[in-house]
């Protein structure tokens, strides 16, 4: 068992280890795990302060991603609140019409939604991605749960002293779902961060580019300098394995109850 | 919501007050609801039906709305005659494989996690690692893992002996399995997970009392453990799936869905025909068959389930 995780690890050790060694040590036969020379502090500044414009790719995911996953939750919770906890005519078909979209993928809308950002102005910004990313259905499911399980008698109390909606969703079940809203945020981050296709579809300006695409564009155009793409490679998976580390619970929970990426 | 003592205009006659009531209530629902509903009608069923349409229709977006030419069924009889979207089509199909097989390995590292416990929690990380781990990130990784000449993983096989090891990601032959052994070695760790999950969920007398009865660990799995997780094996299969059908990024870093289309799927097709050939309408004609498939299994599965899935 041990053994089958090692064996199963071994590609990022792999990586790690070529990302600190000089180009010429990459491919030693036997493989040498531990770099005997060590050339890390050289790799790691061309690929940060080099040409490649890691530093912006950084900054362009960190801000996608952190407004995504703002916007996605607020939508996604005030959506769960409103099919969960008010009655409004027409509630039931609506909460139907959402859970069919789930069903078609996102691939099915990419064109058409292409020829739309072209004609609106949202193709090649960030404000396109953001949209595209925080209207996203699958929050709106994760969190329907947990506000469905917690008691009506919460709001009544609160309406009975004359707070309206906005006023109990805000200071009373907003607090209460807390640990729901959490896991749906990390894996909302951990998605979007990651997200190769939205940004490939809809970005074009080099400038704009996500993380992803700047590393895709990076291991292009270094073709030949394996040491430098594995430079690259572990700085665009450390961030991803810090929010699994501090939030992994939640991740799990998340990923056991709702399984799919979406 | 529960009818109430405190509320009672919930079952008085309606009064002036109770209809305003009832006004605010509603508006306050199509308020919370209102962004994700504007949300679902504008990036999903506006663009499905447009996508729709499209698929009708030959035409390149770069020239112009006023070029739209209906076609009718041409862009379906020509897909069907298109060798590369067949190749795609029939890719999809074999990559399906890698769905069983991974869900396989899952279940008996679940099923070994759950039953001799070291260190649980590290195992969950460390299978989990591909998983939230960069698909770009790693698909480079394995491209240089995999590189037919000086790649580690030839470089062992020679050292194994192998006179001739395979070219992997460069020899039509070997790509599409390349590719399926990555696919199952990133996505074991959400069946792993969703597996450990399940068995937590069986009840611990069932086995305490086949144990009493003599039953060894394997009939106690085959009679025990694998039936009572046929849910978690049906949502799995259902998920998993639809998942490979919508594989793109991985195609799309790792080979191009080369070589010579070997490992070439319905979307990278039609991100090809769409975004790179310009050819709106006919990429669009694509989706809808790959929408049709994803729907005819979703549906065959749902049917299906009742013969085999103990609830």
């Amino acid at each position: 068992m041990a053994l089958l995780g090692i064996v199963f690890l071994l590609p990022f050790i792999w990586m790690l280890s070529a990302s600190l060694k000089p180009e010429a040590d990459v491919f030693k036969y036997p493989i040498e795990w531990i770099p005997q020379t060590w050339r890390a502090a050289f790799n790691y500044h061309s690929v940060w302060f080099g040409k490649a414009n890691f530093t912006l790719y950084y900054w362009n995911s960190i801000k996608v991603t952190a407004l995504t996953t703002l916007l996605s939750v607020a939508v996604s919770s005030m959506a769960a609140y409103g099919f969960t906890k008010i009655r409004f005519p027409g509630r039931n078909a609506l909460f139907v019409v959402v859970l069919a979209t789930y069903m078609i993928p996102a691939e099915a809308t990419l064109v058409p939604l292409f020829i739309i950002f072209r004609s609106t102005g949202l193709y090649d910004t960030h404000l396109g991605l953001i949209l595209l990313g925080g209207f996203s259905v699958l929050g709106t499911f994760l969190l329907r749960q947990f506000f469905a399980s917690l008691s009506n008698e919460y709001i009544e109390s609160a309406q009975i002293d004359g707070a309206g909606h906005i006023r109990i969703f805000l200071s009373i079940l907003f607090p209460l779902v807390r640990p729901a809203i959490a896991t749906y945020a990390i894996l909302r981050f951990i998605w979007t961060w990651n997200d190769f296709q939205t940004p490939l579809v809809f970005l074009n300006s080099k400038t704009l580019y996500t993380l992803q695409l700047g590393m895709n564009a990076f291991a292009d155009r270094n073709g030949a300098f394996y040491s430098l793409i594995m430079a690259a490679s572990v700085s665009a998976i450390v961030p991803l394995l810090v929010v699994f580390i501090l939030g992994q619970k939640q991740v799990i929970e998340g990923i056991s109850l709702g399984g799919v990426k979406g | 919501m529960k009818t109430s003592v405190t509320l009672p205009q919930s079952h008085n006659k309606p009064t002036a007050g109770s209809r305003k009531r009832k006004r605010i209530e509603a508006g306050m629902g199509y308020f919370f609801t209102g962004p994700m509903l504007l949300g679902v009608l504008v990036f999903t069923l506006i663009p499905m039906i447009f996508s729709f349409m499209l698929s009708f229709t030959k035409w390149s977006f770069v020239t112009g709305f006023d070029k739209i030419r209906w076609s009718g069924l041409d862009n379906f009889r020509q897909l069907f005659q298109d060798e590369v979207f067949l190749k795609s089509l029939g890719n999809n199909f074999i990559m399906l494989l890698a769905v069983p097989v991974g869900m396989a390995i899952a279940l008996i590292l679940g099923v070994i996690i759950t039953s001799h416990v070291y260190a649980p929690g590290a195992f969950k990380v460390i299978y989990f690692m591909p998983q939230i781990s960069s698909v770009v990130a790693v698909a480079v990784v394995w491209q240089v893992l995999f590189h037919p000449s000086y790649g580690p993983v030839n470089g062992f096989l020679s050292a194994l002996g192998v006179d001739n090891p395979p070219k992997w990601l460069a020899d039509p032959t070997y790509a599409l399995p390349s590719v399926m052994l990555l696919m199952i070695w990133i996505d074991l760790g959400v069946s792993l997970i969703i597996y450990i999950a399940g068995i937590k969920n069986i009840p611990a007398d069932l086995y305490e009392a086949a144990t009493i009865d003599g039953a060894s660990k394997f009939a106690q799995f085959r009679s025990i453990t694998f039936p009572l997780l046929t849910p978690t094996t049906f949502f799995l299969l259902v998920t998993g799936i639809i998942g490979n059908f919508k594989s793109f990024a991985l195609v799309k870093v790792l080979t191009d869905g080369g070589p010579a289309n070997s490992t070439s799927v319905v979307v990278y097709d039609m991100y090809q025909t769409a975004f790179v050939d310009l050819q709106t309408g006919y990429a669009s004609s694509m989706v809808m068959i790959l929408f049709v498939i994803v729907l005819a299994i979703t549906g065959l599965q749902w049917l299906g389930q009742r013969y085999w899935v103990n609830y």
